[in-house]
C-alpha cells in the first residue's frame, strides 16, 4: 500500500505560563490511500492535537509545531506556504470535529455552509454547487433535503448536524479525512448510525480516514490500523485485529481489560491505577512506568523508541521488545 | 414581521404618553417660570403673558390642553421666542443636528468598527494594543475635553479649519470628528469584544478547516455574530447622535436642537422642552425597533415574538 500521507517526528508544544506542555512529542505514522488509521488513547494523550497538527489548525501561539514532517503528495503539510495549505484543507484533506453543535455557524444557513468547500476551491459555479450540496445532504441521510439547506443549524438535532458536516466535509471528494472523536457528543444510538455512514461513504469514495476516538471499542469494528497514544507519544501501532489478541505493549493490554463486558457482571471493573504523567515536564524513559505492572528500573533509565516486534507490528515497550515478557490478551478482546 | 411593527408602533403610544405626562408634570414643579427671568416686565404684563398663553388656568387643564393639541400634531407656541411654534423651531434645528449626527456616526463607524476589528484579529500583541489603548483614551477623554482640545491644534495652531461656526463642509469636519470621537472609541471596543467572541469559536475552526482564508474567515463567518453587540447598542446611539449633542453643539457654535434643548429647560421653555423631549424618544423608539429589526435579520434564532 502506498503511503498518502507519511508523518515523521511530529512534535507539537504548547508554550503556556505553566511551563511547556509537550501535547504531542516525536510521534511518526503513514496512512495508506483508502486505509483507516484509529488513534486511540485517553484525554490529554495529545491524539487531537496530532490531528490538527497536520492542517495546522492549532491555536498559534500558544501551539507551537515544534520539528516534523508531514508528507503529503509533494507537499510538506507542516512547513508549507500558508497559501498552498489552503488550497488542500477542505479540498484534499477534509476534517469533521466532536462537538457538531458547536463546529456549524449559527448563523449561516446550513445550505451554504455545506457547499462552500466546492465555492472556496472553485470546484463548482455557484449554481452548480447547490445541486451538489443537496446530493450531498441526501447521501447523508437528510430528508428534504432541498428545502433543508435553507434550514439554520439550530433546527438540526445533534446526529443530524454530524450528518451535515460530513457531507460538507467529503462533498469535495477529499483523498483523506480527519474525523476527530466525530461520536463522542452523539448519543449511543446515533454514534453507530454516523460511524456505519462514514463507513459507507469512505467505502464508496475511497477517502483514507484517520479517526481518532478514546473510545477503543470503535476502532476494533471501524479501522485496519490502529495507533496508541499516551502522554503525547506512540506506544503501540499495529493492525486492529493484532492489537488486541496479541498486544505488545502493557498499557493497551491494561486498556482492553478495562473495557466494561456484558457477561461479567456484576464483577467490579478494571481501572489502570495512577493518573497520565505531567507533560509539562519532561519525561525519561517510558511514560507509563509509573504505573505499569511489569516496570523495572531500566524502563525509567533507558530511552525508549517504538520498534516493530512482528511485522507491521511495533511497540514502545522496551521489555517486550527484548522478549522478557509475553503479554496475553484480554479475555474481552475479541467483542 | 409586519405584525411585528404594528405591535410595536403601539406599544410606543403609552412610553410617548408617560414621557409627555411626566416631562411636563416634572418641568411645572421647577421653580420659576418662563417669565419670570424678565425683569423689565411689571406684573400686569406678567399676567397678561400667563393669560395670553394658558398658564393661569388650573394646572390639569393645561395638561389637557396641551395632550390634546400633541395628538394633533401640534406642540405648541414656544414661550421663549415669539411668535414661533415649536414644530417650527424643531423643523428648523433637527436638519442641522442630523447632518451633524450623520458626520458622526460616519466617523464613529468607520473609525469604531476597523479599530475593533484590527485588535480582534491579534490578541494581546501590538496591533490589538494601539488601537485599543486609543479607544481606552477615547472613552476617558470627554467630548468637552476632546473638542477644545482639537480646536486648539487644527484651528489655532495650525489653521486648517475655522474655530466655529455652520457654513462651509469644512466647519463640519471637527465637530464630527469630536462627537464621533468619542462613540467610535466605545464602538471599537464593543466590536473587539464581540469578534474575539465568535472568533474563539469551533465554527472559525471549521471554516478555516474548509480552506476559508482569512478574510474570508472575518467577512462571512465572524461579522454577523461579532457585530451583533455593535448593532444593539447603535439603536439609542443613532437617535441620540442625529437628534444632536449639547455640548458639542455648545462648542463649535452649531445652531442644533441640543442647544436649543437645554436653553429651553433653563429658559422654563415648557413646550419646547417636552416638545423635543417627545421627538427625541419617538425617535429612540423608531431606531430601536429598526435595530430589532436588523437583529432579527442578522441572528437566525431569533423571530419576531
Amino acid at each position: 500500500m502506498s503511503a498518502l500521507l507519511r508523518v515523521e517526528n511530529l512534535r507539537t508544544y504548547f508554550h503556556t505560563r505553566s511551563g511547556i506542555v509537550r501535547a504531542v512529542d516525536d510521534i511518526s505514522f503513514s496512512v495508506g490511500e483508502g486505509e483507516t488509521l484509529g488513534i486511540v488513547g485517553e484525554s490529554g494523550s495529545g491524539k487531537s492535537v496530532a490531528c490538527y497538527s497536520l492542517l495546522r489548525l492549532i491555536p498559534q501561539p500558544p501551539g507551537r509545531i515544534e520539528s516534523g514532517e508531514a508528507r503529503f503528495g509533494d507537499c510538506d503539510l507542516l512547513h508549507c506556504r500558508e497559501e498552498k495549505l489552503r488550497a488542500i484543507r477542505g479540498n484534499r484533506i477534509s476534517m469533521i470535529f466532536q462537538d457538531p453543535m458547536s463546529s456549524l455557524n449559527p448563523y449561516l444557513r446550513i445550505g451554504e455552509q455545506v457547499i462552500e468547500p466546492l465555492l472556496i476551491h472553485k470546484l463548482a459555479s455557484p449554481n452548480d454547487a447547490f445541486d451538489l450540496g443537496v446530493a450531498a445532504l441526501r447521501e447523508v441521510g437528510i430528508q428534504d433535503a432541498a428545502k433543508r439547506m435553507r434550514s439554520f443549524p439550530h433546527e438540526f438535532s445533534g446526529g443530524m448536524r454530524q450528518r451535515v458536516m460530513i457531507a460538507m466535509a467529503l462533498i469535495t471528494k477529499p483523498e483523506l479525512l480527519l474525523a476527530d472523536e466525530p461520536t463522542t457528543a452523539l448519543d449511543v444510538t446515533v454514534q453507530a448510525q454516523i460511524l456505519e455512514l462514514i463507513r459507507r461513504l469512505q467505502q464508496e469514495h475511497g477517502t483514507a480516514v484517520i479517526f481518532v476516538t478514546h473510545d477503543i471499542g470503535v476502532v476494533s469494528g471501524f479501522c485496519d490500523r490502529v495507533l496508541v497514544m499516551y502522554a503525547g507519544r506512540v506506544l503501540e501501532s499495529g493492525p486492529t485485529a493484532e492489537l488486541f489478541y496479541e498486544p505488545k505493549h502493557p498499557y493497551n493490554q491494561a486498556l482492553q481489560r478495562s473495557i466494561p463486558a456484558l457477561h461479567e457482571r456484576g464483577a467490579e471493573l478494571h481501572t489502570i491505577p495512577g493518573a497520565p504523567p505531567d507533560v509539562t515536564q519532561p519525561i525519561r524513559g517510558c511514560p507509563f512506568a509509573p504505573r505499569c505492572e511489569f516496570a523495572e528500573e531500566k524502563c525509567i533509565t533507558s530511552e525508549i523508541a517504538l520498534k516493530e516486534v512482528t511485522t507491521g507490528h511495533a511497540t514502545a515497550c522496551l521489555r517486550v521488545q527484548l522478549g522478557e515478557i509475553d503479554l496475553t490478551p484480554a479475555a474481552v478482546a475479541g467483542e | 414581521m409586519l405584525r411585528f411593527i404594528a405591535i410595536r408602533l403601539a406599544q410606543a403610544i403609552p412610553v410617548l404618553f408617560v414621557v409627555a405626562t411626566l416631562t411636563f408634570f416634572m418641568l411645572k414643579l421647577a421653580p420659576g417660570g418662563p417669565f419670570s427671568a424678565e425683569k423689565s416686565t411689571t406684573p400686569e404684563i406678567q399676567k397678561q403673558l400667563e393669560a395670553h398663553y394658558g398658564l393661569n388656568k388650573p394646572l390639569f387643564s393645561q395638561y389637557l390642553t396641551y395632550l390634546g393639541n400633541v395628538v394633533k400634531g401640534d406642540l405648541g407656541p414656544s414661550f421663549k421666542y415669539p411668535n414661533r411654534t415649536v414644530n417650527e423651531l424643531i423643523g428648523q434645528a433637527f436638519p442641522v443636528s442630523a447632518e451633524l449626527g450623520f458626520w458622526s456616526l460616519l466617523v464613529a463607524l468607520s473609525l469604531g468598527l476597523s479599530a475593533g476589528i484590527v485588535a480582534s484579529l491579534r490578541p494581546n500583541t501590538l496591533t490589538d494594543y494601539i488601537p485599543s489603548g486609543l479607544a481606552m483614551v477615547g472613552i476617558c477623554l470627554p467630548i468637552f475635553v476632546l473638542g477644545p482640545l482639537l480646536v486648539l491644534v487644527f484651528a489655532l495652531k495650525l489653521e486648517w479649519v475655522r474655530v466655529s461656526g455652520w457654513d462651509d463642509w469644512i466647519d463640519r469636519i471637527l465637530p464630527a470628528l469630536t462627537l464621533g470621537g468619542f462613540y467610535a472609541a466605545y464602538i471599537a471596543r464593543l466590536t473587539r469584544g464581540g469578534m474575539l467572541e465568535i472568533l474563539s469559536q469551533d465554527f472559525i475552526r471549521t471554516a478555516r478547516a474548509k480552506g476559508a482564508s482569512p478574510a474570508r474567515v472575518v467577512l462571512r463567518h465572524s461579522l454577523r455574530g461579532g457585530l451583533i453587540p455593535v448593532v444593539s447598542y447603535l439603536g439609542p446611539t443613532v437617535a441620540g447622535l442625529l437628534t444632536g449633542s449639547f455640548v458639542v453643539e455648545t462648542i463649535f457654535q452649531i445652531p442644533g436642537l441640543g442647544r436649543y434643548f437645554v436653553t429651553a429647560a433653563f429658559n422654563r421653555d415648557y413646550t419646547m422642552v417636552v416638545g423635543t423631549v417627545l421627538f427625541y424618544a419617538g425617535f429612540i423608539i423608531v431606531f430601536n425597533l429598526l435595530v430589532d429589526l436588523v437583529l432579527v435579520r442578522m441572528n437566525p434564532k431569533l423571530s419576531y415574538e
